[in-house]
């Protein structure tokens, strides 16, 4: 089969494993988005710059520190998520009284500050970070480089397993129940604002995952995050705030998509995933899996 | 505006528009219009935002889909300024429609997640179709003529004329702030359920709203095409929302002087360090941070709270007065 309808095999499954890699980001942040937005109802702006960061603390870990590529894996998500904590800490909580849109502006606040401060520091071009899984797989119809598989695999292992600890662990039902009635939660005697504080670390130090994931195939760049940002707010209400299997499963079908559009239809690769928001939304105005609010 | 007298606000009102007349003499007109660009782009939306509860994160669209049909029609076709100008907010009104019609019904957040991501579609177009010159622009756009004689070559001409257009759009905002549309607006964003209940066809108000705050933004960036003589993708790109949301929060939401001050520190914050953009970029983000956590009601805001609770102590003695007169009074009843 070196032909399917009319496109070579080999660049169809090529562009596909771009596109679930893309997806596998996609989903990782809009998951993290919907994490901090279904049970916060925060709009976390700065997620895309908390990526940034996690890709920058990995860069750093191995520029500074000498720590390799599966070091950073673990810890760049903790040091973005203790930052995360921070942020709530001290500012956030106050907002949660207020109009939700005030934490979304603060969150936009943060994003542009901290882009603004790592162009400062770094300049606008990247800074590279080497793949660690190099090589790849030949699989008969085309060549897969090892890295991207492991990204794929590896995004999806991580969706899944938030998504569990989300639906089905106490922690995680504490978490939902402290974010759907607080006092009466506290009441219960579980502490809430420490619940709230990790639902929000959670939600970051999976931006910070990402970021670390897409160190090796993107250039460290403070302008990555607000490049990805756009997109995956689009995937977001495709897929309907607040639902989180939604979210993951929007984000590696949109990914998919935008990877086959690329192959059949270059120039529109850019702007399809905003042709499918237009059209879910004349169709279902709650995206596709979100509930009516 | 009820703070002060009828007669005070009169002569604030004149003195303003004094202000307003003499102000190329002590500033550069270009800067000065540069200010009056975002001063409307911002005031439309906290039209959006501060009386209809709609954010809108797009309204870059409409800034700069405006500047390019402006630009178009003036490089390419010759046409007069006023005639592109008004070209500009009809494409501006049409893309607002289009919007409109599918973001109205969703609400919240929903609904500025959608005019963010409708803002990057139409950035796209700007980046792919031939006639927007994608990363270039369109570059050179010619002063033009208005009403057929009067030539906008001359910065001090220009800024008058655009004075007088962004003069009108603050009168008409405030004519529909403080309109029966106005009210019911207010009452749609306070409680879409309530205001639907008695009747009013709530998503028609709001997408009126909607197109209206659209056709001032596109006046905003029809005029700031005509003065730069530059459209670009920088006009379309949400960071020019999201510089209108911080004029908002600094000058104060649901104000209607505050999208004023707000351009005004902003755009000479932003000319004062054009060297350095990521300075820029920092002190915005800072300025964001500071205003929402410690000054939310933006510095115009602040002034009216102020000033309402000055209103109020001075009317508590006199409250006190009155309550005593009546008790004293309800006492010698009881007595006798």
């Amino acid at each position: 089969m070196d032909t399917l309808f009319g496109i070579p095999t080999a660049a169809l499954i090529g562009q596909l494993v771009v596109g679930l890699i893309n997806g596998s980001f996609y989903a990782l942040m809009s998951l993290g988005l919907s994490i901090i937005f279904g049970l916060l109802h925060v709009v976390n702006f700065a997620h895309g710059a908390q990526y940034m960061l996690g890709a920058f603390v990995a860069w750093g870990l191995l520029h500074y520190l000498g720590l390799s590529y599966w070091w950073a894996l673990i810890l760049a998500p903790l040091v973005v998520a203790a930052f995360g904590i921070l942020l709530e800490r001290t500012m956030l909580r106050h907002l949660y009284a207020v109009d939700h849109v005030y934490a979304l502006l603060l969150t936009f606040g943060i994003s542009i500050l901290m882009e603004g401060a790592f162009r400062l520091w770094f300049g606008v071009s990247g800074q590279p970070y080497p793949n660690p899984l190099q090589g790849g797989i030949d699989v008969g119809l085309s060549f897969l480089p090892m890295y991207r598989v492991w990204v794929i695999l590896a995004g999806l292992a991580v969706c899944l397993v938030t998504w569990y600890f989300i639906e089905k662990t106490k922690l995680g039902a504490y978490l939902r129940a402290a974010n759907e009635n607080t006092p009466l939660v506290r009441t219960f005697g579980i502490n809430v604002p420490r619940m709230l504080t990790l639902t929000y670390a959670l939600g970051v130090g999976l931006a910070g995952f990402s970021g670390v994931m897409a160190a090796p195939i993107y250039q460290v760049s403070p302008l990555m995050g607000s490049n990805l940002m756009i997109i995956v707010f689009a995937v977001v209400v495709i897929g309907g705030m607040g639902s989180i299997m939604g979210s993951i499963i929007t984000g590696f079908a949109l990914g998919a998509i935008e990877g086959l559009t690329r192959v059949i239809y270059p120039e529109g690769a850019g702007v399809v995933i905003f042709i499918v928001m237009i059209i879910v939304l004349a169709v279902r105005p709650n995206g596709l899996f979100g509930r009516a609010h | 505006m009820h703070f002060f007298s009828q007669r005070t606000n009169t002569v604030l009102l004149v003195l303003a528009l004094v202000a307003l007349l003499l102000a190329p003499l002590v500033a550069y007109p270009v800067f000065l219009i540069k200010l009056m660009c975002y001063a409307l782009l911002a005031a439309s939306v906290n039209l959006l935002m501060g009386y209809a509860g709609l954010l809108s994160f797009g309204h870059a669209m409409f800034f700069g889909t405006a500047g390019y049909a402006a630009a178009h029609a003036i490089k390419v076709w010759g046409w007069d300024g006023s005639a592109a100008i008004l070209l500009a907010m009809l494409c501006a009104m049409a893309v607002a429609v289009i919007t409109g019609l599918l973001a109205i019904r969703r609400h919240g957040i929903y609904f500025s997640m959608i005019t963010l991501a409708f803002s990057q579609v139409i950035y796209f177009f700007a980046l792919r179709l031939p006639f927007t010159g994608g990363e270039d622009g369109i570059q050179n756009v010619p002063r033009p003529e208005v009403f057929g004689f009067i030539s906008l070559a001359d910065n001090t001409t220009l800024y008058y004329f655009a004075a007088t257009l962004v003069a009108a759009a603050f009168w008409l905002i405030y004519r529909i702030v403080y309109s029966p549309f106005g009210q019911v607006l207010r009452a749609i964003r306070d409680s879409e359920a309530r205001a639907q209940s008695l009747g009013y066809q709530v998503l028609r108000y709001k997408l009126v709203i909607f197109v209206l705050s659209a056709a001032l933004a596109g006046l905003a960036g029809a005029l700031k095409v005509i003065t730069f003589q530059l459209a670009t993708l920088n006009d379309v790109n949400w960071t020019t929302s999201g510089e209108a949301l911080l004029i908002c929060i600094v000058g104060g939401l649901q104000t209607l002087l505050g999208p004023v001050i707000g351009a005004a520190i902003i755009v000479s914050m932003q000319n004062y360090l054009v060297a350095m953009a990521e300075w820029v970029l920092i002190i915005q983000g800072l300025v964001f941070v500071v205003v929402v956590m410690l000054f939310r009601k933006g510095i115009i805001g602040q002034l009216y709270a102020w000033l309402e609770t000055r209103q109020a102590r001075q009317a508590a003695p006199q409250e006190a007065q009155s309550q005593a007169e009546r008790q004293s009074r309800s006492q010698t009843g009881q007595g006798a």
